[in-house]
């Protein structure tokens, strides 16, 4: 009888790692389906900004399900886990979907993306991280697994210059630029590029950091965009900081049509500011709106047919339409994986080859169903971010207006940096692995 | 009957004063050892040891450091996080520095930079006490956190201003690092909180301990008995820190692999708190128990529509765990206000009398 307690003990125990290990075990991934984790945010602080992103990834995704019946005939599995837009939720998604052979995380946050990408190489899963995350993980003989497409928070800084001084940056002399950023590994990168052209060529940097737990205060820092009075202010903010800054904008009554941002503000952040957000310009490098026939394919099949968890007046919109563009990379990934091996069920590997080949051409794009959804670009073993072209879009109250034609990256400013950033990543990652991956050169 | 302690005499002393005093309880924590040390590391998946096991021992004991500081001596910080990220920030310059030295060294000694830090800003507790402090050590949050953000000394200047770890080996075995293997991480994290445990509860147990306790309850008695205030809170603080630290650096090390200063913001040194005041102020199971309840409870909950065949939404099941976790809580500090290691006593004691309770 004494032992009948510690008998107990173990018993529950038992029971109890039975409960844990189960989960990773029930919905493993079957003999014919292609499992696809989704890491998403529809909760928390930044849960604004990840919301749309998720349904517009689910969506596409579960509209080729149901159109087209996978990709190539086989199913898709999508599995949304949600991270919260915290590091140590993401890194618990990431352990959860390792064992049921992801074909590619899809990470949605630069911390997240920093923990995954020492990762990536060892457990054979690439990760796209879609025009956020390190930005130096745009050279692929480096960073054989990550991918950035299609422009990094560099290029998008130069472009957003480029466009301030009127399509060239030496005309920025003595202007005074503001830079209003989410104070965390995303708007910090821009900063070192910031500094050096403000050097190189004469204008007048102020830095307005924005602390993540002072995303809805930002008060100070408007009260020191009053006495400064820049000529332009570049904003690369997230979550409920968008929101806010138009807000505080509108409130300071600072010009709109000189308020730039990087492509992460959603039409929810401009409406929430009223009539006077209008002329807010932002970049972008896709088209908003719904008129191509994938989206109508999503809108008919997924979110009419009640299959989505987006209100049908949310596709379509510049974040939807983000996640579109993301799923749609994950699709011809695994689309060229396919065609590269001839396997129809892919793994990691095999889809690391395919998004090395993507080459989305227009005619590509309209076999697609997306012709004019975005401007044609294709990675390489060497460049995993394309460094596309990005245009100016502005705000007029109710939607979204392209305004330029694309704006081509400074590349003779940003190539350096790059370079750097790559060689110091791994000069302080000692042991970084060299390149053993062989390059296709077409799939 | 479970719990027959018939013919178990105490002959000496230090038989007497033994933390354990009953052998039923010394079995159990052997087989508790033994589980961890040997059963789930062979049976264990991946999921298990590293989203499991490993933050859950890293909570652990950074909930025993604070347990230290505001269980024990009743000084209340809220500055946990801020001197977890001193810890994980002081590892990690180090190893720059020094890349050749074992990793283990310099875990140990970012505990010691992580207790400078706390030492510096445990000054104020020699004036003010309780809610007052508990705003001192906000500002130490507030400040030290700001530095992670602002003083790119400490992160080397990298571009996306997050430290990243890079591999490091003991024995020939990667324990950080990609390559190193879950269950290689989870034996070293077990074994400095197994060890750093230990120490606690033979601390706590002896004259220090007793000399915070007598603080805790009530400093000016205590500084008449001839307990110097000055010394015996500051002690707590860098002790406190030193754990804390560790625990911080481990998070980084041998858990994440790369951390932002927003990993060490504010929400995570309420939940230290929580963990600390639900599983029990003042004591070193409660620390562990609080640790799995914060920790490991949201976890199973997730789990647990899929394991029905329930299919919700990833954000409804998020919403459902908060609600519920949120639930329990309450449920729990209204059924124990003392916390769980108080009703594990509780049970304990009902065991032993059973079955003719007095």
């Amino acid at each position: 009888m004494k032992n009948t307690r510690h008998a107990l003990k173990i018993l529950s125990g038992a029971v109890l790692a039975l409960a844990l290990a189960a989960p990773a075990v029930t919905p493993a991934a079957a003999e014919d389906s292609i499992y696809v984790p989704l890491f998403t945010y529809r909760t928390g602080p930044f849960g604004g900004s990840g919301t749309p992103i998720a349904d517009g990834m689910h969506d596409y995704l579960t509209m080729l399900n149901e159109r087209d019946g996978g990709i190539g005939g086989v199913k898709l599995i999508v599995d949304e886990c949600e991270t919260g837009y915290d590091t140590k939720r993401g890194v618990e998604c990431y352990d959860s979907v390792k064992s049921k052979n992801p074909v590619m995380v899809n990470p949605w946050s630069t911390g997240i993306t920093l923990s995954l990408i020492p990762k990536a190489s060892v457990d054979k899963i690439p990760i796209l991280s879609m025009a956020y995350g390190l930005s130096a993980s745009a050279k692929g003989e480096v960073f054989p697994w990550i991918f950035n497409p299609p422009a990094t928070y560099w290029d998008g800084l130069s472009q957003i210059l480029k466009y301030v001084g009127d399509g060239s940056l030496d005309n920025l002399k003595g202007k005074t630029i503001g830079y209003l950023y989410f104070d965390a590994g995303f708007g910090k990168e821009p900063i070192p590029l910031f500094q050096d052209l403000s050097k190189d060529l004469g204008f007048t940097l102020k830095l307005y950091p924005v602390a993540p737990a002072d995303m809805q205060n930002q008060s100070a820092k408007w009260l020191d965009v009053r006495r400064d009075k820049p000529d332009f202010l570049v904003m690369y903010g997230w979550g409920a900081m968008n929101a806010t800054a138009v807000k505080e904008a509108v409130k300071a009554g600072f010009p709109m049509d000189k308020f730039i941002s990087i492509w992460w503000p959603s039409e929810a952040d401009l409406v929430s500011a009223g009539d006077g957000a209008k002329g807010f310009k932002t970049l972008n490098w896709h088209a908003t709106g719904t008129a191509f026939p994938a989206l109508q394919d999503i809108q008919k099949r997924v979110v009419d047919a009640g299959k989505s968890l987006a209100p049908a007046s949310e596709v379509g919109q510049v974040l939807y339409n983000h996640g579109v563009y993301n799923s749609m990379l994950i699709a011809e990934g695994i689309a060229n994986a396919q065609k590269l091996t001839g396997k129809k069920v892919v793994t990691g590997e095999d889809v690391r080859r395919g998004l090395e080949t993507i080459d989305l051409d227009a005619a590509r794009f309209k076999a697609l169903g997306l012709e004019g959804f975005a401007a044609p670009f294709k990675l390489t073993c060497a460049d995993h971010n394309s460094h596309s072209g990005t245009f100016i879009q502005q705000w007029d109250g109710a939607k979204w207006v392209k305004i330029t034609d694309p704006i081509a990256p400074a590349m003779d400013k940003v190539q350096p940096l790059l370079d750097e950033a790559a060689k110091s990543y791994v000069e302080k990652n000692t042991g970084w692995p060299a390149r053993t991956e062989s390059c296709d050169s077409k799939s | 009957m479970f719990y027959r302690e018939a013919g178990q005499f105490k002959t000496s002393y230090a038989a007497d004063m033994a933390i354990f005093p009953i052998r039923q309880d010394r079995i159990g924590l052997g087989l508790i050892l033994i589980g961890a040390f040997v059963v789930i590391p062979l049976a264990g998946n991946q999921f298990l040891l590293n989203s499991i096991m490993i933050p859950f021992l890293v909570f652990s004991l950074a909930a025993i450091g604070l347990n230290i500081l505001t269980g024990y001596t009743g000084l209340l910080s809220l500055g946990s996080a801020a001197f977890m990220g001193v810890g994980a920030y002081a590892c990690y310059k180090l190893s720059t520095f020094f890349p050749q030295v074992n990793i283990l060294v310099w875990i140990v000694a970012s505990g010691f930079v992580s207790s400078a830090v706390g030492v510096f800003f445990g000054l104020p507790s020699l004036r003010i006490k309780g809610f007052y402090l508990a705003v001192a050590t906000l500002a130490a949050q507030f400040f030290l956190q700001w530095c992670f953000a602002r003083v790119p000394w400490l992160y080397n200047d990298n571009t996306s201003g997050a430290i990243e770890v890079s591999t490091h080996t003991l024995f020939g075995l990667p324990v950080t690092g990609p390559n190193a293997t879950p269950a290689t991480r989870y034996l070293v994290v077990l074994t400095i909180v197994a060890a750093m445990a230990w120490l606690a509860s033979n601390i706590v147990h002896g004259r220090i301990g007793r000399m915070w306790m007598a603080v805790r309850d009530m400093d000016i008695a205590a500084q008449l008995m001839g307990i110097r205030l000055l010394r015996a809170k500051l002690l707590a603080f860098a002790v406190s820190s030193f754990y804390v630290g560790v625990a911080g650096a481990l998070m980084v090390f041998l858990w994440l692999g790369a951390a932002e200063p927003e990993a060490f913001n504010i929400n995570l040194s309420f939940l230290l708190l929580f963990m600390v005041i639900i599983g029990g102020l003042g004591s070193i199971v409660g620390a562990f128990l609080g640790a799995a309840l914060i920790h490991i409870l949201p976890i199973l909950l997730r789990a647990l529509p899929a394991l029905v065949g329930l299919n919700l939404g990833s954000a409804t099941i998020e919403q459902l765990t908060f609600m519920v976790t949120g639930a329990l809580i309450i449920f729990f500090l209204i059924v124990e206000p003392l916390g769980l290691a108080r009703l594990w006593r509780i049970g304990k004691q009902k065991l032993r009398v059973w079955p003719f309770p007095y």
